[in-house]
């Protein structure tokens, strides 16, 4: 498992904290504490994961997530302080992966983190279709037609989960465990935000989804197309 | 209407529809004038309705109207007095001409040589018979005023002794206006009042009769009235009298046209009176109508809103102290808004300045904590304290933030349409767990079909866990019966222990912030005291009562009852407070 993480946070305190956890779980983190740096640094190290403090001096933390989101699909993971649906729903927009509200627990991290790097072990050939969409898993490719979709890791796991079985309704719970690797119930929001992100990007009208269908009162389906 | 003579007339309807004649016409009524009257009552009833409304709300009806009922009134109590001046007047007028030609006739026939008025009637002499004389007098009278045809002449012979025959004929009239006319025969006064005068004549040579007048009626030779006369007699001589009879007949037109007039010209003016009043109305109303239209609009929280100030009248007042009014408010409620917003950003800053050294703390602690093996016995114990503490520490933290943001009234309701039967069996784990180390377990009775309602399922998971583990906390070990139920407006989930109960008074204090019942007590499961003044906040914030019932040694009930619709406001709740009757029998129900 590859383990470069680049760590974004002005607290030179839990910066270090954070190293020595990680370190000690055998990843190799990278360390900027100064929000206009982070993209230069990111682009430099070229990590396999964002740990991403969202008060930061100089640029905001949301813009620095922007900024990397705008390119790469590399998993972005939030540190907040912040407990208001508005700050945790706007962070998750401006393309945040997963987020974890301090304070935390060591293991808590850890295990996110892990989530959030585990890919499946080289997944065998297999093409499925939503609609219009076609999807090889192993090539990690969405297309629509000659035309290729550009989807983030966890977009495109949130896809694979819908399309394996596009009859099953899923609930957010469900896809909280099986996409973003929660054993209990969290928050359902990450759920929300990633499947307009999701539609923004794959649904031809996202006012009038028709390859992720919501089921009012339950979650969420493939749709016929 | 008087709010008396409508009682009395509903009094007298009733009374007749009550009485056995009432109930017996209209048992006979055909049914469409049944339903006809009642149609008719039933419209009556709402054209009333809809006046009274008009009357309590609208100030320019009611001074329309008003001053259009005292305007009729004045004008005609007015036009009643002109109209009887009038016709004073114009009697008195008729009644001088009348008695000036009637003296004046009676000196001209006087004066006459060939008219033996003076000589007693003689039935055999030629010139000396009494209808003769008469007939004569009466020509005579008719010329005098020159304007023969306006009215009547009759010459009356006094004495019937005098002439066996003469009886026969006590008129003589000449009537050239309506042939069908006669001369009253009736006014008895006038008769007396000239048969004075003309035995005051014969008693005294030198008096000069005055003429007596009467208005009466005429009738014509059918009996039927013909409209008001004067009558005016004068004693002609010792045997016969004179009379004139004045039909009113232009006095009553020049009445009547006068009558029209006024009432035409009362009514124009009534009508004239109300439309300037209810144009000065307008003029007051509309700007207090203005000013309560933007009153209304800054009580919706339009704040900008603000009157149009014109000249510097008593309205241009109202509108200045309205706007100033409406400034301070705004001001105050910014200067309010202000240090709401601070507050809020004081919140949100301690959280986060807080939150991020605890993080730190928390992830040495727990390095520390994982390799307490390591450690000698001393600093292992510490480094257990320390892991225990902080999780209490970040409790209290948390508890205290969501409090803060309850007082800076930063706390926002996301609500979203759940089963609250699906809340109550995630929110009982920890209690459940708690329970089953006490040896008492937790009943639920919830209905088969969920309980949907718009709640935030984070604030009432938190609520529903903190009244759990509170009543196994107190509970004694004993089970815990959690029931829910709904209505049509609202969910409610209640829960019962049978542990130590409340003390009286105690319903509302378990509320209030770091509140314990019992100071003594062990902190067992390290509660912050902040709980359920959270959770009542929460359930406030729904719109949703939160509420206790206990009593020492019988156990305690809370029950949590939330509208189901986001904001609604509740009427009651599905369930009740206090041990419910089946308990206090010893029956238990289950659904």
């Amino acid at each position: 498992m590859k383990g470069r993480v680049l760590v974004v946070d002005d607290d030179a305190a839990l910066a270090e904290m954070l190293g020595i956890v990680l370190r000690g779980e055998g990843f190799e983190p990278t360390f900027v504490a100064d929000g206009d740096k982070a993209v230069e640094v990111f682009r430099d190290s070229r990590p396999d994961l964002v740990l991403l403090d969202l008060m930061l001096p100089g640029s905001d933390g949301i813009d620095v997530c922007r900024q990397i989101r705008a390119e790469s699909g590399v998993p972005i993971v939030m540190l907040t302080a912040k407990t208001d649906t508005v700050d945790v729903v706007l962070g998750l927009e401006s393309g945040a992966d997963d987020y974890i509200m301090k304070p935390f627990k060591s293991k808590e991290l850890v295990a996110r983190v892990r989530a959030r790097l585990r890919r499946t072990d080289e997944p065998a050939p297999e093409m499925l279709q939503i609609g219009d969409i076609a999807i090889d898993v192993a090539g990690h490719s969405v297309k629509r037609g000659p035309e290729t979709l550009n989807l983030t890791p966890l977009e495109f796991d949130l896809l694979v989960a819908l399309a394996r079985k596009p009859r099953q309704v899923f609930t957010r719970e469900v896809l909280l465990e099986q996409v973003w690797g929660y054993r209990h119930a969290a928050d359902t929001r990450l759920v929300n935000v990633h499947v307009q992100r999701l539609r923004a990007k794959i649904e031809k009208d996202p006012e009038h989804p028709e390859i992720v269908v919501t089921v009012r009162g339950v979650g969420y389906k493939a749709g016929t197309g | 209407m008087t709010a008396v003579s409508r009682l009395r007339q509903r009094y007298w309807l009733t009374a007749f529809r009550q009485s056995s004649f009432g109930r017996a016409v209209i048992r006979r009524l055909p049914g469409r004038v049944k339903r006809g009257l009642r149609a008719g009552h039933r419209w009556q009833r709402r054209a009333g309705a809809q006046l009274r409304t008009r009357w309590r709300r609208s100030l320019q009806f009611r001074v329309v109207s008003t001053t259009l009922v005292l305007c009729v009134l004045v004008i005609a109590v007015l036009g009643y007095f002109l109209v009887q001046t009038i016709a004073t007047g114009l009697l008195a007028s008729a009644e001088k001409s009348a008695t000036a030609q009637a003296a004046a006739a009676r000196s001209t026939i006087l004066g006459l040589s060939n008219v033996l008025v003076l000589q007693p009637p003689e039935a055999d002499s030629p010139t000396a018979n009494a209808p003769n004389v008469a007939e004569v007098a009466a020509r005579t009278a008719l010329d005098e005023g020159g304007s023969a045809g306006k009215y009547l002449v009759a010459v009356h012979l006094t004495d019937p002794q005098a002439d066996p025959q003469a009886d026969s004929v006590p008129w003589v009239a000449e009537d050239t206006f309506n042939p069908s006319a006669t001369i009253p025969s009736g006014p008895s006064g006038l008769l007396a009042g000239v048969s004075q005068e003309q035995s005051d004549e014969k008693f005294d040579n030198q008096y000069v009769p005055v003429p007596q007048y009467q208005p009466t009626t005429l009738v014509g030779n059918d009996g039927q009235s013909l409209g008001p006369t004067l009558a005016v007699g004068v004693p002609l001589g010792p045997y016969y009298q004179l009379y004139y009879v004045y039909p009113f007949t232009s006095e009553q037109s020049f009445l009547l046209l006068v009558q029209r007039v006024l009432i035409g010209a009362g009514l124009a003016l009534a009508v004239l009176l109300a439309a300037i009043a209810s144009l000065v109305t307008r003029w007051v109303v509309l700007p207090v109508r203005h000013a309560a239209q933007a009153a209304q609009r800054l009580s919706a929280g339009h704040l900008e809103e603000r009157m149009r100030v014109l000249g510097v009248d008593d309205l241009a007042a109202l509108a200045t102290s309205f706007n100033e009014m409406a400034s301070s408010l705004q001001g105050k409620l910014r200067e309010l808004e202000e240090l709401s917003k601070v507050q809020r950003q004081f919140v949100s800053d301690v959280s986060h300045e807080l939150r991020t050294p605890l993080t730190t703390i928390k992830m040495a602690a727990d390095l520390l904590f994982e390799s307490r093996g390591e450690l000698e016995p001393g600093s292992a114990r510490s480094a257990e304290l320390l892991q225990s503490q902080l999780e209490r520490f970040e409790t209290l933290l948390v508890d205290l933030l969501e409090i803060s943001r309850y007082d800076a009234g930063a706390a926002t309701l996301d609500a979203d349409l759940v089963d609250v039967c699906d809340l109550v069996r995630n929110s009982a784990a920890d209690a459940q767990q708690l329970a089953e180390r006490r040896g008492g377990r937790i009943e639920f009775r919830l209905p088969a079909t969920g309980c949907f309602a718009e709640v935030d399922r984070r604030r009432v998971e938190r609520i529903l866990r903190n009244i759990l583990v509170n009543a196994v906390e107190h509970g004694e070990g004993k089970d815990v019966v959690v029931t829910t139920a709904m209505d049509n407006d609202a969910v409610a989930v209640s829960v019962r222990d049978y542990g130590v109960g409340l003390r009286p008074g105690d319903e509302q204090q378990v509320f209030e912030r770091f509140w314990r019942a019992d100071v003594s007590r062990a902190r067992t499961t390290g509660g912050t005291g902040l709980g359920l003044a959270i959770s009542l906040e929460d359930a406030h914030l729904h719109g949703g009562w939160l509420q206790a019932w206990g009593e020492r040694g019988k156990g305690s009930v809370f029950r949590l009852t939330l509208p189901k619709l986001a904001g609604q406001e509740l009427a009651g709740s599905p369930l009740p407070l206090g041990p419910d009757d089946a308990e206090l029998t010893g029956t238990i129900l289950r659904d």
